[in-house]
């Protein structure tokens, strides 16, 4: 059994949670990974790779030559894995469809090589599914699995190339926004807002000043991103990021179904809201019925 | 250019009822549950039904594959704005690439030059069927669409990927998957439900498509999540960060 991993980079450094998925693809047997774009160095490096494929020519990581690709790749696998990520969710899928096999989103527990879990139903059922098909394509949630040492190892590079002739669709731009805070999928603590804290103003000026001291990720309900108070990256939930960090702050958001989904694995759980009855208090370790407005400064100074 | 716009919809337990896993363990409980559209589906939809007004397009297909009783989910794609709906009934529930498989029959037949679709069912969340879909065809996709701006025969679609946004352009026919922030669906008001009353319901038989619908998956069983104990209310900020320091150790 051998698996092949996709793996993705930021700012040159892979991510960790490939390196997460690079250990849950370990349990198949031998792990090559694939990467695009950027320079494979750090790839080489990390443990547990027998081969890296670099891709140069596909910055951009378009679906429709990405996946061509990887179905050429993919008779030499058992297994194709990624973290779940936007373009792990882009392309898996695809490739899934080019080799008319079903694919599995979100796993969060492998049995063995054809049994796997995941959530359905935004987390509120798992479902323990058995793949009858000859390669198992699969995405895996980053937290649910210890990540790879990111230095050690020393695998070789092989140079690919993707296919051309993939004129139907083309790379514009894109815009990131960018942050020097850590990344929600790995962040130790995090600080959410939700359409309580009123507008983006606000988010700045009290959500900020804590994050900075607790060197925390920020995230967002979906309404709060829906009001223009946080851009769409930073929601959590059933359709943003799943999130599992030892501490969750949770200010001014009610708790929906859709947002508890993507918290439920966080150690700790804070919640301050105004209205007791709010379902955040259902799930959260420590809360405080009161105002946001006064609660957030008088935190900021006593941590 | 004008052009018609397929929509797959589904009919999915509401997005306000807190599932139960049922006794068997085998699936969810879904007797006596509400159900509704899925969600994106309803904002793939919408978006359809403006392209449509915008003059980019010239009718609105939506289809359904599930039991009879996703007539109803048809039924309000009509009175959303859809012109004609297609039911190709099935009481198995399928996996994403069955349902590929067997929208792939309804595109070579209805020769859409878009299809507008949610990237993600509420209930599999398998966010799969799109770009299955795209492979099988051979079409480009654009997933997790923002923003589609139609000219020349192309769409631009903005997609909300990991660090923002990220703009490409895909000649048309495509697949476009929606996203939540796409547009904000419009509600059916009752002249509409009831003119969607005489608008043509075509019924197929999923069987009889010639596609093989045998499941990949074998569901071995279906569990209740661990569930989190709610845990103490404290009156003070200083007190929260006492015990965020000694108890829960993770300041
Ligand atoms: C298909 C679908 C997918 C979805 N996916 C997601 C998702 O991924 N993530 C997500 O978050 N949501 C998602 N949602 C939306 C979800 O259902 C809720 O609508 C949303 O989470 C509500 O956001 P909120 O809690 O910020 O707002 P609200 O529910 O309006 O809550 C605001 C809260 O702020 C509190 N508050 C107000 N003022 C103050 C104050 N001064 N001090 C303290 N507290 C105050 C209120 O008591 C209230 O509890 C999805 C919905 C659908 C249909
Ligand atoms: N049974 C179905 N009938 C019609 N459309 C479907 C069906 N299942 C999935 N879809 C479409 O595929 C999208 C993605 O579903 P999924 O891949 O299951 O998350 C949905 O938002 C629908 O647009």
């Amino acid at each position: 059994m051998t698996a092949l991993v996709l793996i993705e980079t930021e700012q040159g450094t892979v991510r960790q949670a490939s390196r997460s998925a690079i250990s849950a693809a370990s349990r198949f047997g031998d792990v090559d990974v694939i990467l695009f774009g950027d320079n494979a160095e750090n790839a080489a490096k990390l443990a547990n790779v027998r081969k890296v494929l670099h891709v140069t020519n596909l910055p951009h990581l378009l679906a429709e030559p990405a996946a061509a690709l990887l179905a050429t790749l993919a008779e030499n696998y058992t297994h194709i894995v990624s973290a779940v990520s936007a373009n792990s969710k882009n392309i898996l899928p695809r490739l899934a469809g080019l080799l008319d096999v079903q694919p599995l989103t979100d796993v969060i527990e492998i049995k063995n090589d054809d049994t796997f879990v995941r959530p359905i139903y935004a987390g509120n059922a798992l479902a323990t599914v058995q793949s009858s098909d000859r390669i198992k394509v699969l995405t895996v949630r980053g937290s649910s699995f210890d990540p790879v040492a990111a230095e050690g190892g020393n695998a070789p590079v092989e140079t690919l190339g993707a296919p051309g002739g993939y004129d139907k669709s083309h790379f514009v731009k894109v815009e990131f926004s960018h942050s020097d805070r850590p990344e929600l999928e790995v962040a130790r603590v995090i600080i959410s807002g939700g359409k309580g804290v009123k507008d983006a103003g606000n988010f700045q000026k009290l959500l900020e000043p804590i994050a900075d001291k607790l060197n925390a990720a920020i995230g967002a309900s979906r309404a709060a991103v829906d009001a223009g108070f946080a851009p769409n990256e930073m929601q959590v939930g059933q359709t943003g990021k799943v999130v599992a960090p030892e501490l969750y702050i949770a200010v001014g958001l009610s708790g929906a179904l859709q947002h508890l989904a993507g918290i439920k694995d966080s150690r700790v759980i804070v919640a301050i809201n105004i209205d007791p009855d709010a379902p955040i208090f259902k799930v959260a370790d420590y809360g405080i019925v009161g105002d946001l407005f006064d609660i957030l400064p008088a935190l900021e100074k006593a941590l | 250019m004008t052009m018609k716009v397929l929509v797959p919809v589904k009919r999915v337990v509401d997005y306000n009822i807190k599932p139960r896993v049922a006794a068997d363990g085998r699936g969810v409980e879904t007797q006596g549950v509400k159900m509704s559209m899925n969600p994106f589906d309803e904002i793939a939809l919408e978006e359809a039904i403006r392209l449509r007004e915008k003059g980019h397009a010239s009718s609105v297909v939506v289809v359904s594959i599930g039991p009879q009783a996703a007539q109803d989910t048809l039924r309000t794609a009509m009175a959303m704005g859809a012109d004609q709906a297609i039911l190709v009934r099935t009481d198995a529930a399928l996996e994403p690439l069955a349902v590929a498989n067997l929208l792939k029959v309804i595109v070579e037949r209805e020769n859409p030059g878009l299809v507008s679709m949610g990237k993600q069912a509420i209930d599999d969340d398998m966010n799969a069927t799109g770009q299955i879909l795209a492979a099988k065809l051979g079409w480009p996709q654009a997933t997790f669409a923002s923003q589609v701006k139609i000219h020349d025969g192309k769409a631009e679609v903005s997609r909300e990927v990991d660090g923002g946004i990220e703009v490409v352009n895909v000649s048309l026919p495509a697949v476009i998957t929606a996203d939540l922030r796409l547009n904000e669906p419009r509600y059916a008001s009752l002249p509409n439900i009831m003119k969607a009353r005489k608008k043509p319901l075509e019924t197929l038989d999923a069987e009889s498509l010639g596609v093989d619908l045998t499941p990949r998956l074998k569901v071995v069983n279906v569990s209740e999540p661990p569930e989190r104990q709610a845990g103490v209310i404290v009156e003070t900020v200083d007190e929260l960060v006492h015990k965020l320091k000694t108890e829960a150790k993770v300041l």
